[in-house]
């Protein structure tokens, strides 16, 4: 199969393939009451990490370190990789090369069944997301069992994750209750997080010990040791990881970071960035297998070179997967994770994923309010909405947007660079408002009166105003 | 071409001119190290860790005593606290180290800015260990404790041993609706004793 081929069909999202982001959102909002609840819900971590932020005196200085740092590594990042791969080498890991999704799922079917292996757990990775590994080894009759609790529940759903740190966040207790009496014999109505944490811990620590290989995913690679560094509260990877006789870690090229005492920098700001939490509870250095272990890396670019020579958005490499830009912006909370049918939602994922198909997510970029939220809380500095602005016109002058919006964005640069036709337009409209209301306000003629009220139309415009009153 | 000469040929040619490398110069807070104590103390219980501070290892050593007439299976790993359990090793299945109840296991530094506990492999005797035991107890030099990260791995080589650990806290989720569940995949509880014997 060639690469093309292979991501039309695995880079489809399993729910809504055909939805927009706003079509999508549309369905989420029929849930009103759903849809305040994972508002607010998100709100509060938003809060939580404010705290935790203004604790730190030296915040601001440690984001300029991180986005610094981040800068540099990439300005110099195939030198850090080779430098990466020696030492990973010398410490006597087995290093591979990925340019796509399709290889890096491969080499891992091939390291699953060179070596005979049944049992397969991983831990959290939105880079095995983002290549829809456990579908490919699903339909080659692997089974991968998900440890973190929020993927296990999803995975048990058929769902992808809606949230990279949160992965089951759309879902209520009750959801949950529901899922674990179907899957794993809870009882029916208890839906106490406790207890349902309890029957998952007491079933996943069976598929840990039985285990004979753990994925894991990177959350920072050090170039100068050839070690790397898995977070987790849960201490899934590490059950997993430590219990298996093959470890295999995948990361994406731009996980590299210089030294080890760079990490002061980013265990300081990931953590505090996503929950709140001052660190998370488990920050694993991995630099050797254990005895009689097999340890592999696998550095995949699919795509990430190509957004490495993106001027504009190549600073989106930067990103640590901490989700603040999620929690924080107004459409992801009031929209769901799934709206944005990609692995990474949310405003990073709007700038990241036009560059894997700019066709399939056009619609991304357009998911904002551009209010720059986002931007605000990231822990690395990357402008994301000024990149979410800049994807807009690319995907416009790259011809990727709907005729719709087009004659409409068209009809306005008319109407605005002629000061006489915009005074009767205005007129116009605000006649329209008071007359005809119901041509205005019909919710099928103008979405914007979805999930919206607007102000009564005033009876003169500013400049009528202004002319009048400026003695 | 290999999928490696690709990868570093396309970065060689997208990525952008070279940008300097910042130094961190964060300044250490100029607090005393016994208000290290205390902030370490302090945002360990915030996270669900208890701590306690001890001038004689006699209690912990009554308490491994006491545990084990109660028929608990307790591993020892430190030599000073009695009897140490040989029986672990870095190669014991994970299934017999299941059955673990608590681990004693000793510490090589805490970090007052947000209640980890840096531990080496060698201390920890099996990889698992502190993660399946079902109570993890660490115990730690109230001199080492460090104000924050910076200086935590100015003072530890991460690459010196094949395995290392921050370990902050018990294991926990909030993965159903946000809510706060500890004892998640790993130990329940933490208990750090901070000794100035």
């Amino acid at each position: 199969m060639n690469p093309k081929n292979f991501n039309r069909l695995f880079f489809v999202p399993i729910q809504g393939a055909s939805l927009s982001h706003s079509a999508a959102a549309e369905i989420f909002n029929k849930d009103e009451s759903r849809t305040d609840w994972h508002d607010e819900t998100l709100w509060f971590v938003r809060e939580k990490r404010d705290k935790a932020v203004r604790q730190i005196a030296e915040w601001e200085q440690l984001r300029s370190l991180g986005s610094t740092i981040k800068d540099h590594t990439l300005s110099n990042l195939d030198n850090y990789l080779a430098e990466f791969e020696k030492n990973a080498q010398a410490n006597g890991i087995k290093v591979h090369w990925a340019i796509d999704a399709e290889e890096h799922n491969e080499i891992i079917l091939k390291i699953i069944r060179d070596q005979k292996v049944e049992q397969v757990v991983k831990s959290k990775s939105m880079l095995t997301e983002e290549c829809h590994l456990n579908d490919y080894l699903a339909k080659r009759g692997v089974e991968v069992v998900d440890t973190d609790l929020g993927e296990r529940i999803v995975q048990f759903r058929n769902e992808p994750p809606s949230h990279i740190v949160l992965p089951a966040i759309h879902l209520k207790k009750q959801d949950v209750s529901e899922t674990f009496h179907e899957h794993l014999g809870t009882e029916k109505g208890n839906n106490d997080p406790q207890y349902l944490t309890e029957a998952a811990r007491q079933h996943l620590r069976t598929k840990f010990i039985h285990s004979q290989l753990a994925i894991t995913g990177v959350n920072f690679a050090i170039a100068s040791t050839g070690g790397f560094v898995v977070c987790t509260n849960e201490g899934n990877a590490d059950m997993g990881a430590h219990a298996a006789k093959i470890h295999i870690a995948c990361m994406g090229i731009e996980k590299i970071i210089p030294n080890a005492e760079h990490l002061g920098v980013f265990l300081r700001l990931l953590a505090r960035s996503a929950t709140g939490q001052p660190i998370t509870t488990y920050s694993s250095h991995f630099h050797q297998p254990r005895v009689g272990q097999q340890m592999h890396i696998i550095i995949v670019d699919n795509g990430r070179t190509k957004q490495l020579g993106r001027p504009d958005f190549r600073s989106s490499l930067k990103c640590i997967r901490c989700a603040a830009c999620f929690n924080t912006c107004p459409v992801y909370r009031r929209s769901g994770g799934h709206s944005y049918h990609t692995a990474v939602a949310g405003p990073i994922g709007s700038i990241l994923n036009p560059n894997l198909d700019m066709k399939a997510n056009a619609d991304l970029p357009f998911a904002s309010t551009l209010c720059g939220s986002c931007s605000n809380v990231c822990p690395v500095k990357i402008d994301i909405h000024v990149q979410l602005y800049k994807w807009r016109q690319e995907l416009v002058s790259e011809g990727y947007t709907a005729t719709g919006k087009k004659v409409a964005m068209k009809g306005m640069a008319f109407v605005l660079s002629h000061p006489s036709i915009y005074r009767v337009a205005g007129k116009m409209g605000r006649w329209m408002m008071r007359v005809f209301p119901f041509i205005i306000n019909n919710k099928s003629l103008n979405p914007w009166y979805k999930q919206r009220e607007m102000p009564e139309a005033p009876k003169q415009s500013f400049r009528d105003w202004y002319k009048k009153n400026k003695q | 071409m290999s999928s490696r000469e690709k990868i570093l040929g396309a970065i060689s040619i997208n990525k952008p001119e070279l940008i300097e490398l910042p130094v961190i110069d964060i300044k250490s807070t100029s607090v005393l190290a016994a208000d290290w104590v205390e902030q370490f103390t302090k945002t360990l219980e915030s996270i669900g860790g208890k701590v306690i501070q001890l001038s004689s290892i006699d209690v912990i050593k009554e308490e491994i005593q006491q545990a084990k007439i109660g028929g608990e299976y307790i591993v020892n790993t430190l030599p000073i606290l009695g009897e140490v359990n040989n029986e672990i090793n870095s190669t014991m299945e994970a299934s017999l180290l299941e059955t673990v109840d608590r681990a004693y296991i000793e510490g090589s530094m805490g970090v007052a800015e947000n209640g980890s506990v840096w531990l080496y492999e060698h201390q920890i005797k099996n990889r698992l260990l502190p993660f399946i035991c079902q109570h993890l107890v660490i115990c730690l030099n109230v001199n080492k404790i460090v104000p924050n990260l910076h200086e935590a791995y100015k003072q530890i080589d991460v690459a010196k041993e094949g395995y290392g650990v921050f370990l902050a806290g018990p294991s926990k989720t909030a993965d159903i609706e946000q809510s706060l569940v500890i004892g998640a995949h790993g130990a329940r509880s933490l208990l750090v004793y901070l000794i100035s014997e």
